[in-house]
């Protein structure tokens, strides 16, 4: 199974340790995985911004780098959520609909694709998991608190076998962070807010590790901790993941 | 509100979190209404199927509303009702003023209505030399502060008791300091209890609105609709034309929804019915559009016009809940008012969409299932096409699409700038990058990914082998 290995342009830059661990863990799981050099950024930061008009080559670029590969993985719900509902090209959109299939955040692509239940693992604290809203409530990856409907959740299920690992319930489940792309900075106090409010409930429940499955989400959150001089650390589940040495 | 300058919601809200302990009490009295919304809808079974078939009740009545428009309208004019038609708000405040003016009535009581919030109804009959009291609590309060209702439902939800209390010191002469709810509401109904007996004139609004009976259905909690329709000699009832439903039957399934999605209640108090006047009396009914067959010709945004405003978007918002309602400067706030707001004006309510983090819950609590966040979205992309956006962020946008679109010029700037981090806060100020005042920057490692991966990836390590 040939993986094209999407890293979100902040991913690559800030925080490339996020995806050596998604590297590593595909692979360790049996995936042949491929880093397209030419690949820059999904387009969501101007799409969100209202400029999904300008993102026609960020998408051409996009296709260019991924078409051909049996699945495109990321390790970012936010990013694949963008791909799967706006990636276009007017001169291939065949192929730009099929990509918008193929494309799958990590956690998913586990559970549902190499249909892994489990991951065997080592990491000895307590954890508060931070639900990002782009994966749960636009890709799904878990169940929403507003709905009358069963819970579920991939990216947790994932997280049963790795020892040691004490996952908390937080009393507000599924609360955006505030992040919200380019609302950090234009709408920067209720952002912050929302930050420090979701920083509380984790506190509250007295983790050691913040994790999820985004890390603009945490990228938010670890400004705010660090700022704070906080002890809690962020850490992305696929860092989790792949906590068993190689 | 309209002849001053609108005040960005960003601005506002800023402001708005500067009181901390304000914010924080806001918030936590906003999500213990959301949470009473989920313990009522988890109770029944069929939750997410009542959502669905009153989402499709409403779609039918859009995809028909003429036909339903002409049936209600009969049907009312034969149960004696006296139907109004309204092309904006200016309509609406004439033909309601003109009502008045024909009974010779300088007082009206008037219960909850977001459409003459809306039309600004009060600020138009008071330059006329007309007194409207507000006979709902919460309108009752935030009027006696000259303040607009920051929720639709619960118009006073930014003040708490000792602000009630302050207010009606001032204005209803209470005991300086007493904060007990009970002595308020009381005073609240000594007060307006004068004014439901002299009024001649009563205005309500309409929840729901029913082709096949021609009657309307008002929903309240304090019978205040109703004692104001019942002790008055003139009943005046105002509606935005998507508040119809086509059959009586269905009411049911907005009736379960309405006040469980709202507050958590089973059902409204009082869901009164209005169909004939009595002996010797008059209801008028007037149906305003005032944008509204616009908002109907927007493919993206026509299903905005579900809405039974229930307020439930607002309560689950994380936005709303942490900047109040009147950061919105709109009627109706939140969630629903910023996909409502630039149909009215784009210009002024352009910064509405963008305050939200897209995060989806407003979409997920939505008894009629309106995309809320998906609107918000297509809200963003009409909007700068249609220039309501500052140029700099244009001209940033620009450059970023240039550079992310070619993979060579990306990674000599992400290499020397980190490209993407140090644009996105330059968007908003160059000299003062937001996300650092509250926020650290993220460390910058030794390499970014994709030199690690050139060093270190299998395929690296099998050339290295050769």
């Amino acid at each position: 199974m040939k993986i094209g290995l999407f890293i979100p342009c902040y991913v690559d830059q800030f925080y490339p340790k996020v995806g050596i661990a998604t590297y590593e863990l595909l692979q360790k799981l049996g995936c042949e995985v491929h880093f397209p050099m030419g690949q820059t950024c999904c387009g969501q930061p101007m799409a969100n911004s209202g400029y999904q008009y300008l993102t026609k080559g960020c998408d051409a670029n996009f296709i260019a780098n991924f078409a051909g590969f049996d699945y495109i993985v990321c390790p970012s719900g936010s990013c694949v959520l963008h791909v799967k509902e706006h990636l276009h090209d007017e001169k291939q959109e065949e192929l730009a609909a099929e990509m918008r299939k193929k494309v799958f955040e990590l956690t998913e692509f586990i559970t549902d694709v190499l249909k892994i239940d489990s991951i065997e693992g080592n990491f000895p604290y307590r954890v508060g998991m931070h639900v990002s809203c782009h994966g749960q409530r636009g890709l799904k990856l878990s169940q929403m608190t507003e709905l009358n409907a069963p819970f579920f959740s991939k990216p947790e299920q994932l997280l049963h076998n790795i020892k040691g690992l004490d996952l908390v319930s937080l009393t507000r489940k599924d609360e955006c962070c505030g992040f919200g792309g380019t609302f950090c900075v234009t709408e920067e106090a209720v952002s912050v807010k929302m930050g420090q409010d979701r920083i509380k409930d984790h506190e509250n429940h007295h983790v050691d590790y913040i994790t999820g499955g985004d890390m603009s989400c945490l990228m938010h959150l670890e400004g705010i901790l660090k700022r704070q001089k906080s002890p809690i650390k962020t850490i992305h589940i696929a860092e989790i993941l792949n906590s068993l040495g190689n | 509100m309209s002849s001053k300058k609108t005040i960005q919601h960003s601005e506002a809200a800023a402001r708005f979190n500067k009181d901390t302990e304000r914010v924080n009490w806001h918030d936590e009295t906003l999500w213990f209404v959301r949470e009473k919304r989920d313990r009522s809808a988890n109770q029944i079974a069929d939750w997410e199927l009542l959502r669905e078939t009153a989402s499709k009740i409403k779609n039918n009545v859009l995809s028909n509303i003429h036909d339903y428009l002409i049936e209600f309208e009969a049907n009312a004019k034969k149960n004696g009702i006296t139907v109004h038609w309204a092309a904006d708000a200016k309509e609406h405040n004439e033909i309601v003023h003109s009502i008045m003016a024909k009974h010779d009535v300088k007082q009206m009581v008037k219960s909850k209505s977001m459409l003459t919030e809306e039309c600004h109804l009060n600020d138009y009959l008071a330059e006329k030399g007309i007194e409207v009291i507000d006979s709902d609590l919460g309108e009752y309060i935030v009027q006696l502060r000259k303040e607009p209702p920051s929720h639709i439902v619960l118009p006073a939800i930014h003040l708490k008791k000792e602000d009630v209390s302050e207010t009606f010191h001032e204005h209803l002469g209470t005991e300086k300091g007493n904060i007990d709810p009970q002595y308020l509401t009381e005073s609240a109904r000594l007060s307006l209890r004068n004014t439901f007996l002299t009024r001649k004139v009563a205005l309500t609004g309409v929840n729901f609105a029913i082709a096949e009976t021609g009657e309307i259905v008002v929903c309240t909690n304090e019978g205040n609709a109703d004692m104001g329709a019942h002790l008055a000699d003139v009943h005046i009832a105002c509606m935005g034309f998507e508040k119809l439903i086509p059959q009586r039957k269905h009411l049911g399934v907005f009736l379960r929804l309405l006040a469980r999605s709202a507050t958590g209640q089973p059902i409204t108090t009082f869901s009164s019915h209005f169909k004939k006047p009595r002996e010797g009396k008059e209801i008028h009914i007037v149906i305003v559009d005032n944008g509204r067959s616009t908002q109907l010709g927007r493919e993206d945004f026509r299903n905005s016009l579900k809405c039974i405003r229930c307020g439930a978007c607002m309560n689950t918002c994380p936005v709303y809940r942490r900047s109040g309602g009147h950061s919105y400067h709109n009627a109706v706030a939140g969630p629903i008012g910023s996909i409502l707001a630039p149909n009215l004006d784009m210009s002024k309510n352009a910064d509405l969409p963008f305050a939200s983090t897209l995060c989806g819950s407003c979409t997920n609590v939505c008894p009629v299932k309106i995309d809320i966040h998906d609107q918000l979205y297509k809200w963003r992309q009409v909007l700068v096409k249609e220039g309501h956006t500052p140029t700099s962020k244009t001209v940033a946008m620009k450059t970023m699409a240039t550079v992310l679109a070619n993979p060579t010029i990306f990674n000599i700037a992400g290499k020397s700038g980190r490209f993407v981090m140090k644009n996105l806060p330059g968007l908003v100020n160059n000299k003062m990058n937001k996300w650092y005042d509250q926020r650290e920057m993220p460390a910058v490692p030794q390499e970014s990914f994709r030199e690690w991966y050139k060093k270190n990836s299998r395929e690296a390590k099998a050339k290295d082998n050769e």
